[in-house]
């Protein structure tokens, strides 16, 4: 975990929300379900889960709070177990493809109209790989609503949504909510 | 032939409308892919479906297929198992027959193409063309490759290595090569035959034609009969769960004629199943996709208790179906199902018979197994992401390097 590129950390650390949605809420990262479930660490498994990702700006400041953690149970550890023949950690990398979907919006309400059309990859991209990965510091969303609409509260209130404790679609659900919550105050709530 | 509107109901609008962008942003790109056969295999079930869908999108796709003699094809089998573990001995005069082959295929193949994508090991020699044509080779393993026979790997590395990419299906069927490897797993289709909705008389129908009541709860396993997916060892586990839960079960398989093996397992398979009204044989032609498809959907439990596997994408069809599926713990299983989650793994027989019992006893538990494991299949092993991890492959070779591509 010290030499893999940032791009293999952030793999590992988001893929899962992808592809195995049903199990979301968790386990939120494949470190965390490998030392638990095939090392059978527990504990070390549930502080490696527990990592709150939002608290970090950057994929290398992740990286090294999860290396911390694994540093503190190797430290205080004798007895570590091997994983089974086959089951293995194979560390891998994942490349984004970002195109643009050709939706785009200009007020509230065709924002809530293109929370609901887009693929769920594309809320992925703008959520996480904006924040973390491009190291813009904010969600897209978030900054969009705030800079471009001046929607200070809506824009805090997406930042306050943990993403990472919800599956996809669960997400989306959730954003639109926030929305349509607003447009309803505002009296502008036309379908 | 289904075009890509159909699986908007299925994946979601916006699924399909991704792969109308990826498309796009690779119009009237000239894709050849080459495998061994047109008829027969996942490889040539695959190609049937991604060409046209390709096509689809503006990707100006196309298919070809290799020739060979008898003693190539002879040999390029000898390989393929060799490279799953089988020992094997390869001489100067193999590499003659492969070379020849080689040689007669780019005499008569097209492979104008911006990429040729090339399917296993048996056209992997037509390698040799690129540096005339000057385009992108990528190599397609759907096989297992991290175990072969000494001397089956070296036979194709120097072959592989000269590609710009290589495709595995799951970090653990791959090895370790100096060219940048990628990982797709494979898929079903969702509306072929074998996986697409059938009306309730259909699935009477069949189970009519193979002599099973529906009036208990039918245990099935589907695969050829052959030792690694154990079928004696499922019957052994049906007989001790049934003395707890009464139950039928059905062992469907593919006709054995041209495998003297699997000939003699269907005779043991037979043998033990011996004047047991409760548990069915049945041999199927290989194009009886309709009725698989009925018998997995008539199914309470399925099962596939392999030994040995490779992806085992059968059990992602019964998932598809929203069946609770009790898989054995090897191969690509594990990446279909999680224990507990989205199905059962099990490693032996006791354990797999302590399972059936369970889901037939708490048909709410395997209910919620059944709706997870669709949800995953849903999500990574339909043919429409497929079809976007192949156009993402196409797009690496023109981006490599980079972790965030903006197109």
């Amino acid at each position: 975990m010290r030499t893999v590129p940032g791009a293999v950390i952030y793999h590992h650390t988001h893929h899962f929300l992808v592809q195995h949605q049903y199990l979301s809420p968790e386990p939120p990262n494949d470190f965390a379900y490998w030392v638990s479930n095939i090392l059978l660490e527990e504990r070390l498994g549930e502080e490696l889960a527990a990592v709150d990702v939002l608290r970090f700006q950057t994929v290398r400041d992740l990286r090294n709070a999860l290396i911390q953690v694994i540093q503190g149970f190797l430290d205080s550890s004798s007895n570590l177990r091997t994983a089974p023949p086959g089951e293995e950690f194979h560390f891998m990398q994942s490349v984004s493809y970002v195109i643009p979907t050709g939706i785009r919006v200009a007020n509230l309400a065709e924002f809530r109209d293109g929370l609901e059309r887009v693929s769920l990859s594309s809320i992925a991209y703008h959520m996480f790989d904006a924040r973390l990965r491009l190291e813009r510091g904010d969600n897209d969303f978030s900054r969009w609503l705030e800079h471009s609409l001046g929607e200070q509260r809506l824009a805090d209130a997406f930042r306050k949504v943990d993403p990472y404790t919800f599956t996809q679609e669960g997400l989306r659900r959730r954003l639109i909510s926030l929305v349509s919550q607003r447009l309803k105050e505002d009296g502008s709530g036309r379908a | 032939m289904a075009g890509l509107e159909e699986y908007k109901p299925i994946v979601g609008a916006g699924v399909v409308e991704e792969l109308r962008i990826l498309g796009n942003r690779l119009r009237n790109r000239r894709v050849v892919n080459v495998n061994s056969t047109r008829v027969g295999g996942g490889v040539a079930e695959i190609l049937n479906r991604l060409v046209p869908l390709l096509q689809e999108v503006g990707i100006d796709a196309r298919w070809e297929v290799i020739r060979g003699t008898q003693e190539f094809f002879d040999l390029t089998k000898r390989m393929h198992n060799a490279l799953h573990g089988k020992p094997d001995t390869f001489t100067a005069q193999d590499r003659e027959i492969y070379n020849t082959a080689t040689e007669d295929n780019l005499a008569s193949l097209d492979l104008g193409a911006d990429i040729v994508f090339i399917h296993d090991p048996q056209p992997a020699g037509l390698i040799r063309a690129r540096r005339e044509l000057g385009n992108k080779w990528i190599w397609r393993c759907h096989i297992d490759v991290s175990a072969p026979a000494p001397g089956a790997w070296e036979f194709i590395a120097p072959l592989v290595e000269k590609y710009d990419l290589a495709v595995f299906s799951a970090p653990q069927f791959s090895r370790e090569l100096p060219i940048p490897e990628v990982l797709i797993a494979p898929s079903i289709d969702p509306l072929s035959d074998k996986n697409r909705e059938l009306r309730e008389s259909e699935i009477e129908q069949v189970l009519q034609r193979i002599g099973v009541r529906s009036d208990k709860p039918i245990v099935t396993q589907v695969s050829r009969f052959d030792r690694f997916k154990d079928p004696l060892g499922v019957i052994d586990a049906f007989k001790l769960a049934r003395e707890r839960v009464d139950c039928q079960l059905i062992l469907v398989g593919g006709s054995a004629t041209d495998d003297p093996e699997g000939a003699q397992v269907l005779k043991e398979v037979r043998e033990r199943a011996a004047d047991d009204a409760d548990i069915h044989v049945v041999d199927l032609p290989p194009t009886s996709n309709v009725e698989i498809n009925a018998i997995q959907r008539a199914s309470t439990v399925v099962i596939q208790k392999s030994l040995k596997e490779g992806f085992g994408l059968t059990v992602s069809e019964a998932l598809w179906k929203g069946k609770p599926v009790i898989a054995g713990a090897v191969g690509g299983i594990p990446l279909q199902i999680t224990h507990k989650y989205s199905g059962i793994l099990t490693h032996t027989v006791e354990g797999t018979a302590f399972w059936i019992k369970m889901l037939l006893s708490a048909p709410e538990f395997a209910a919620r197994l059944g709706e997870n494991g669709r949800e995953h299949v849903r999500n990574n092993f339909l043919l429409t992401r497929h079809m976007r991890d192949y156009m993402l492959a196409f797009l690496l070779l023109e981006t490599q390097g980079e972790s965030v591509v903006e197109l």
